[in-house]
């Protein structure tokens, strides 16, 4: 590592201020930073600081992101081979998947990272790891059919109008992966929703097995066709059809897990998210005003990307509520919409991101009466103080 | 009988070097009084280089406030008015004579004198810096009416020292020094100590005050945090606060009718062979105490504690308020992939790492910042370190913003910066949350004076 950090400190000053690479003083700010944690000693308050940074952090998100995408992989190429009707191995069906999402995954952060690179040596910062987790939640919320140039234009108008024109990480207001989703599915709705785009080659001329429908049990249940919807356990270990990361709900409680263990996701979120969806899913139960309405809360909560919202990105700190109180509001209301959406507005079989979306718009206005709260209560102190004198 | 105060949120940060319960003398030649270490003073001088000056006497004034006065803890010459960038005065140096000198404020019995005769001895002994107020953090002013005196009898600061052992043969001193201040406030005098805790006699025999246990990590020892649980200021409301062997410092003005700076302190920290305590006078120059070569050639020298001390040269002098010294291991170093690795010898309040497997281990932490600066991020962190009934990062935002409707709307009269110092510790997003604070609270003075 020596050699490294040799090389490092004597390529440093051409990067710097007056040196012949110095537009790109941040990019290489980034990769050094990467490489070694930087030799900066505290200034003022402080003399110590917790090893906790942006970095450790923004990779334990990305570590619980693991499993949901391994699985997503593995479970590209098992519906594949489904639908053409042969028969394939473990390794077999993850390889498959393997090079279906690696491009996607590589799109998403070369069109990301380059955006947030420009950015951050325009502005003098440093590269904020913020998109390192949305780089890899973009996947994972795309049908794998997506062409690979709709992911980076996408993605390119999420970081940019969606991120950096509100100051970057920390100021944005929308959950960027989100936002790239949204684009996407308002920009180029052929290309991920319908029947054809959830298994790999169903847009192009495969042969496909007869009976083999590739539509997910979401977009089953919003054509009223019930009884296609999967036992729970397929549900559960998610070998059905789906973005790539939101199928298998087994993948993202070992995610959330991590996450929860770690501290670094928010229990207040995942949870109050979890109970508005059941709470509403049961205010439906209890009308059963049609067949929708009779889904059970779990089959619900297992259904589309529901769970992977949840965990993953209704937990985003940046664009969730701030105060702990607010998390609780915010995390409810986003699993009431969710399921609101879904049961009914049949355009759209999925409500999870148009809910987060339409919460992290409230987001600002929940934290400001939950402020407001703790402000009364000062004041009144106050009035009492004087009052008593 | 007294209340228990229990603060739940909070962090202990566990260090090596804590100081073994032994008192040794240390003196030497070379004292100093810092004007820096005296929030919002600015001082003009009252000696020029070469004056003579005995233990008491006047070396500066606050231009502001003219009756605040400061004067020499020893006697001998002024050696050295030392000045930085335009020629701001950073320290009074101060060259000892053989013996000591003190000038004379006349012992007497604080229940006998009147409030104005007992302001009067501090204001000229220069005792009455020693005296600090809420909001602000800054000396207090005699003009004043407190609503509350407040002092905590314990520090819970990382290798903080320990007050009932430094006040163990203090009692009488300690007690004529609450005499002194009950004549001050029309209100209470609140002394907290830690519950369970054995506690000086000096604390316990303390008569005409509200005793509170308090229970809890740090910062339960902070007089912000105990105030805010005790009896929050409000805007317009003032608390006083004096350090418990100030206490005594002015308790021995009116036993002996002199202003006697001696204070115990603590040596500490994981570069120190033999962390102790030391009788020394305030304002002592630190290198006999760094004499020994530290086990690393660079080291950090503190005065004060790792989380809210003042980095000091190694022959630099004590801070006014400081009772304890640290020395830990400079934390300039490249790390290779350090984010990435377990790192089990570095202290974290995340789970992320796996000090939480170990609690009762002691660390040795370094200065390093452990990343680079970022905007807010996370959010939910800071509150599990600030045991009050404020929100950390809305009122940080609301000083950034400069926003004076809204700092005071979310409580800034009842923080200080000390007690930003666990936010700050454990901030992924590395934000120098004490800097601001005082910004903020420097701001505000100045808008509120004019």
């Amino acid at each position: 590592m020596k050699a490294v950090r040799k090389y490092l400190d004597k390529v440093k000053p051409q990067f710097q201020k007056g040196g012949r690479f110095e537009k790109f003083h941040s990019t290489f700010d980034a990769f050094e930073t990467f490489l070694f944690v930087p030799d900066t000693v505290t200034i003022k308050g402080s003399h110590i600081r917790d090893p906790l940074d942006m970095k450790r952090t923004m990779s334990v998100v990305i570590i619980a992101l693991m499993p949901a995408l391994l699985f997503g992989m593995w479970n590209v190429g098992y519906q594949y081979h489904l639908s053409v009707g042969s028969e394939a191995g473990i390794w077999e069906n993850f390889w498959f998947g393997f090079l279906k999402v690696l491009p996607i995954i590589i799109v998403s952060y070369v069109s990301g990272l380059g955006v947030e690179f420009i950015f951050a040596q325009y502005r003098g910062h440093e590269v904020n790891e913020g998109f390192l987790v949305s780089g890899m939640l973009i996947p994972l919320i795309v049908p794998v059919n997506i062409p690979l140039w709709m992911v980076a234009v996408a993605t390119i108008f999420a970081v940019t109008i969606g991120k950096e024109a509100f100051g970057g990480t920390g100021m944005n207001i929308f959950n960027p992966a989100l936002l790239t989703r949204a684009f996407l599915f308002f920009a180029y709705p052929a290309q991920i929703t319908g029947d054809l785009v959830w298994i790999s080659g169903l847009t192009g001329n495969a042969q496909v097995v007869d009976g083999f429908s590739g539509a997910t049990p979401l977009s089953s249940a919003a054509l009223g066709m019930f009884d296609k919807i999967p036992p729970l356990s397929d549900l559960f270990f998610g070998f059905i059809p789906g973005s790539i990361g939101e199928t298998s709900k087994l993948a993202i409680l070992i995610g959330a897990f991590i996450l929860l263990a770690t501290g670094i996701g928010s229990w207040r979120i995942m949870l109050s998210t979890l109970l508005g969806g059941i709470i509403m899913t049961l205010i439906f139960n209890a009308f059963g005003a049609n067949e929708y309405m009779k889904i059970d809360a779990l089959t619900q909560i297992m259904l589309g990307g529901f769970l992977f919202g949840a965990v993953f990105m209704a937990t985003d700190p940046v664009t969730a509520s701030q105060t702990n109180r607010g998390k609780w509001i915010y995390g409810f209301l986003t699993g009431v919409f969710a399921i609101l959406i879904r049961v009914f507005n049949p355009a759209y079989p999925e409500g999870m991101m148009l809910a987060i979306l339409l919460m992290n718009t409230f987001a600002p206005l929940i934290d400001y009466y939950v402020v407001q709260a703790n402000i009364k209560k000062r004041l009144k102190r106050v009035k009492l103080a004087v009052e008593n004198k | 009988m007294s209340d228990v105060i229990r603060i739940r949120k909070g962090l202990d940060i566990k260090l090596l070097g804590e100081a073994v319960k032994k008192i040794s003398k240390i003196t030497t030649d070379k004292f100093a009084l810092k004007p820096a270490d005296f929030n919002g003073v600015f001082p003009k001088l009252s000696v020029k280089e070469g004056d003579e000056v005995k233990a008491g006497s006047p070396l500066f004034f606050d231009k502001y406030r003219e009756n605040i006065i400061f004067t020499s803890p020893v006697s001998g010459k002024v050696s050295e008015i030392y000045r930085g960038e335009k020629r701001k005065i950073l320290e009074v140096r101060i060259q000892t004579d053989e013996k000591m000198n003190y000038e004379s404020f006349d012992a007497a019995d604080p229940l006998k004198l009147s409030k104005e005769e007992i302001l009067q001895k501090l204001l000229k002994s220069g005792i009455w810096s020693y005296i600090r107020q809420r909001p602000y953090s800054i000396i207090a002013d005699p003009k004043d009416q407190p609503k509350a005196i407040i002092i905590s009898g314990f520090d819970s600061a990382p290798l903080a020292p320990d007050y009932n052992f430094i006040l163990e043969k203090q009692e009488k001193a300690f007690l004529t020094g609450i005499d002194a201040l009950s004549k001050l406030t029309a209100g209470k005098i609140h002394i907290t100590t830690r519950s369970g805790q054995a506690v000086a006699v000096a604390f316990s025999n303390a008569k005409g005050v509200v005793h509170h246990a308090v229970t809890g990590p740090h910062p339960s020892g902070n007089v912000g945090i105990q105030i805010h649980h005790i009896d929050p200021v409000g805007k317009g409301e003032i608390v006083w606060f004096v350090n418990p062997q100030a206490v005594a410092t002015i308790g021995k003005l009116f036993l002996e009718g002199r202003y006697d700076a001696s204070k115990v302190i603590a040596l500490t920290g994981s570069e120190i062979k033999n962390p102790q305590y030391f009788e020394v006078v305030n304002g002592i120059q630190l290198s006999p105490f760094f004499k020994e070569q530290p086990k690393l050639t660079e080291v950090r020298y503190i005065s004060g504690n790792v989380l809210t001390g003042t980095k000091v040269d190694k022959n630099g002098f004590l801070g006014f308020y400081d009772d304890q010294l640290t020395v830990i291991p400079e934390g300039n170093y490249h790390e290779f992939i350090g984010w990435a690795l377990p790192r089990l010898n570095k202290f974290s309040f995340s789970k992320s790492f796996f000090s939480w497997l170990n609690p009762g281990k002691k660390y040795r932490l370094d200065t390093n910042l452990n990343g680079g600066r970022r905007a807010f991020v996370l959010t939910g962190q800071y509150e599990k370190v600030f045991p009050m009934d404020i929100y950390p990062m809305q009122l940080l935002k609301a000083i950034l913003a400069r926003d004076i409707d809204q700092m005071e709307n979310l409580g800034i009269y009842e923080v200080d910066e000390e007690d930003f110092a666990l936010c700050e510790f454990i901030d992924a997003s590395k934000t120098d949350m004490q800097a601001i604070v005082r910004e903020g609270l420097d701001f505000i003075r100045k808008e509120m004076a004019g």
